[in-house]
């Protein structure tokens, strides 16, 4: 059977089965629609949670860049998941106690002001349109593979089924459709990655696999071993070893822990659970079924690493392997041939003078326009042209995106079809799952907490859910607009950047909110708009306004900067608290109350 | 309930959360990456990887899973010391079989 119908029956199978599920969960009521009305399973809210956050940036661009980065990409391991040690034990109980069903709301009482609550929901709605944007562009990167198209087209399709599927649900189709999504998405992740470590290292347990030896070459090397090497020939850094400033790693995974305890879609997941006791057995179901994901992440990525350069590197175009062609055909890898000698070479930074492995200049391969001259279109070697500007000063002459990593490895390692079908179902329901949720919170931000808590206090039901699609549909279009042109090149990047954003907004407000009854709204206040502020302008100034690394404060990067901003917020916030009026009585009395965990209420009603 | 009973439960859940504090920022920033040149030296490797870099990729994520089971539990114990299980009884048992 042809790879592409099997993808289309493996896609179909699993559309039908999350259709036929948020069909049959559909939401009956607003409260529904906003938290599954309570009383969802800690098992189930486990599996589902894992889905949500586990997006496109994990699934699709997290193993590639730990097989470029080795050690570096270890920031997003360790970040996304101590994010939920924080988060459990910081923040979810004691948010759930309070018994709301956004994280606005829970500013806006606990700091009893309107102002408060209207800083937050331009927070979150900050947070999740970062967030968003990395998810479009990942479901670009999967249409754009599965029928051969371009990723803009690839983005408005995705934007298309996302669009129609978030909003039938809510919350409670959400819920249980994502139950489904996680169940897809473990196993077309494991599965390849036990292949190709049977391929490779003779044993069947991927994990065990990467700190065993290496088999596949005859003799028997420590696989990592071997992977440095490798690199160190090519010119790249020690794979066990990596580049990151020590500082800038430092604040990095700390700013994605953080970020991953202050993000709203997150920390909603959790209101949808009985009591504070199932809130915790949540969040313990939720780390370990993330954690299947997450030990799998860096065997594919080493693992792909080691086939990426044997299957390449030195080989000539004409033998290369059909699925280079592919992905050179959609534009994911490219191949500029400096040296005329027809062959593929791959080379790192250490290969030349300016320490850059850079292939052409700008941050993806642009080609001539369809329908030029054959000569300008093609090459000699039948290779597809580009129109960037070669770089010459470095022998390297191969392009790939990191986001086509995951998805190129079963290619790679040569795996049949149907593994490669199921990892793609795998891709679209990361994307999909992260999106549909993205999107509740982010239109129940505007609808529930803008229109009908500040605005239009009158608001009815039925024009409270009118505001949230229209709010959904034009958050749909901006974010596919980004995800076409993105921030910065890869996913997981662009994701990194809403975790700096809820690190230095959310993750200090709710933190004082709990834990010190006499912090002030005037504090708080003052905090979210320094720390937030900061962060953005950083942010915006080193991506869009040219800032260069050697003005860097600190030496560190605009992804690490929300650990910074996040401090600007503490202490701000505790000098604003010196000279404003304490808190009303019956404030700190609430404060009081979210530590007794017994007594929570009905999940969330409004 | 009487608030000196409130007051010595929120002590000791704050025992509980600095001490799980602790050991999630030492396995993670701490081993990972302030000490990791440190532990890969001086720590015996686990199979073939350095114990730095070990932690670094998987070390930690399994120790934050072990830490939330730890949470989970103790705090159980705690609510239930205190007597704040009144309305939670039913998942009593669930959590008793994670142990």
């Amino acid at each position: 059977m042809e790879q592409s119908t099997l993808n289309f029956i493996f896609i179909g199978i699993s559309f039908a089965i999350y259709i036929g599920i948020a069909f049959k969960s559909r939401a009956s009521s607003t409260k529904e629609y906003y938290t599954a009305g309570g009383g969802v399973s800690p098992l189930a809210n486990g599996m589902a949670t894992a889905a949500d956050w586990m997006s496109a940036a994990t699934f699709i661009s997290m193993a590639g860049s730990l097989a470029i980065g080795g050690y570096d990409g270890s920031r997003f391991l360790m970040g996304w998941t101590g994010g939920f040690v924080l988060l459990t034990v910081l923040m979810v109980p004691y948010l759930r106690k309070f018994g709301k069903a956004t994280v606005p709301d829970f500013i806006g009482d606990r700091y009893y002001s309107k102002l408060a609550r209207g800083v937050a929901v331009v927070c979150a709605i900050f947070i999740c349109m970062t967030y968003i944007m990395g998810q479009m562009r990942g479901v670009g990167v999967v249409f754009s593979q599965l029928f051969g198209i371009g990723i803009p087209a690839g983005v408005l399709i995705g934007a298309a089924i996302v669009f129609f599927y978030a909003g039938m649900g809510g919350m409670k189709g959400i819920t249980y459709t994502q139950v489904a999504q996680y169940c897809v998405m473990a196993f077309a992740y494991t599965i390849p990655a036990i292949y190709i470590s049977i391929a490779l290292t003779d044993n069947f347990i991927p994990q065990l696999g990467l700190i065993g030896d290496y088999v596949a070459g005859g003799e028997y090397v420590p696989f990592l071993e071997k992977l440095n090497a490798i690199n160190e020939e090519l010119g790249f850094s020690h794979y066990t070893s990596g580049s990151i400033s020590r500082i800038d790693m430092f604040f990095i995974t700390a700013a994605l822990m953080c970020g991953t305890a202050g993000l709203p879609h997150v920390i909603v997941r959790f209101f949808t659970v009985k009591d504070v006791l199932a809130v915790r057995k949540s969040a313990c179901w939720t780390l370990a079924f993330i954690a299947v994901v997450y030990l799998t992440a860096p065997t594919i990525g080493a693992f792909s690493r080691v086939n990426l350069i044997e299957k390449l590197h030195e080989t000539t175009y004409v033998d290369a392997p059909k699925w280079f062609k592919d992905f050179e055909s959609t534009g994911q890898m490219a191949w500029v041939d400096k040296n005329d000698d027809g062959i593929i070479q791959y080379y790192g930074p250490a290969k030349s003078d300016t320490n850059s492995n850079t292939v052409f200049a700008g941050k993806a391969p642009a080609y001539p326009v369809a329908g030029s001259a054959t000569d300008v279109l093609v090459g000699k070697h039948k290779q597809r042209l580009l129109t960037n500007e070669v770089i010459t000063s470095n022998p390297n002459e191969l392009w790939f995106g990191n986001d086509i990593m995951v998805m190129a490895n079963p290619y790679m390692a040569g795996l049949p079809p149907w593994v490669i079908a199921l990892l793609m179902a795998g891709c679209i329901a990361a994307a999909l799952s992260t999106a549909a949720g993205l999107l509740l919170v982010l239109s129940t931000s505007i609808s529930h907490d803008l229109m009908k808590k500040i605005i239009k206090p009158d608001l009815s039901d039925k024009e409270e859910v009118a505001y949230a699609r229209v709010a959904a549909l034009v958050s749909l279009i901006v974010a596919s607009y980004f995800g076409i042109n993105p921030p910065s090149a890869f996913i997981a990047k662009t994701v990194a950047f809403a975790f700096g954003l809820a690190a230095s907004s959310f993750f200090p407000t709710l933190l004082l909110g709990i834990f010190a009854k006499r912090m002030s709204r005037e504090g708080a206040i003052a905090g979210m708009i320094c720390g937030i502020g900061f962060t953005m302008g950083y942010i915006i100034y080193f991506q869009f306004l040219g800032g260069t690394k050697e003005q860097y404060l600190f030496g560190i990067s605009p992804e690490g900067i929300g650990t910074l901003g996040m401090l600007i917020n503490f202490a701000t916030a505790f000098l604003v608290n010196t000279v404003s009026p304490p808190p009303p009585p019956e404030v700190q009395e609430m404060v009081e109350n979210i530590h007794i965990p017994s007594g929570a209420g009905e999940a969330s009603e409004h | 309930m009487s608030s000196t009973n409130a007051l010595k439960h929120r002590q000791a859940c704050l025992v509980l959360t600095l001490a799980i504090l602790a050991i999630w920022f030492l396995v993670s920033l701490g081993c990972s990456i302030l000490f990791r040149e440190w532990m890969d030296l001086n720590m015996p490797p686990v199979g073939n990887a350095p114990f730095g870099f070990w932690m670094a990729q998987q070390g930690s994520i399994i120790c934050f899973v072990l830490l939330l089971i730890t949470y989970a539990v103790l705090m159980y114990r705690l609510d239930s010391k205190y007597g704040y299980l009144d309305s939670q009884h039913e998942s009593i048992d669930s959590v008793d079989s994670m142990e």
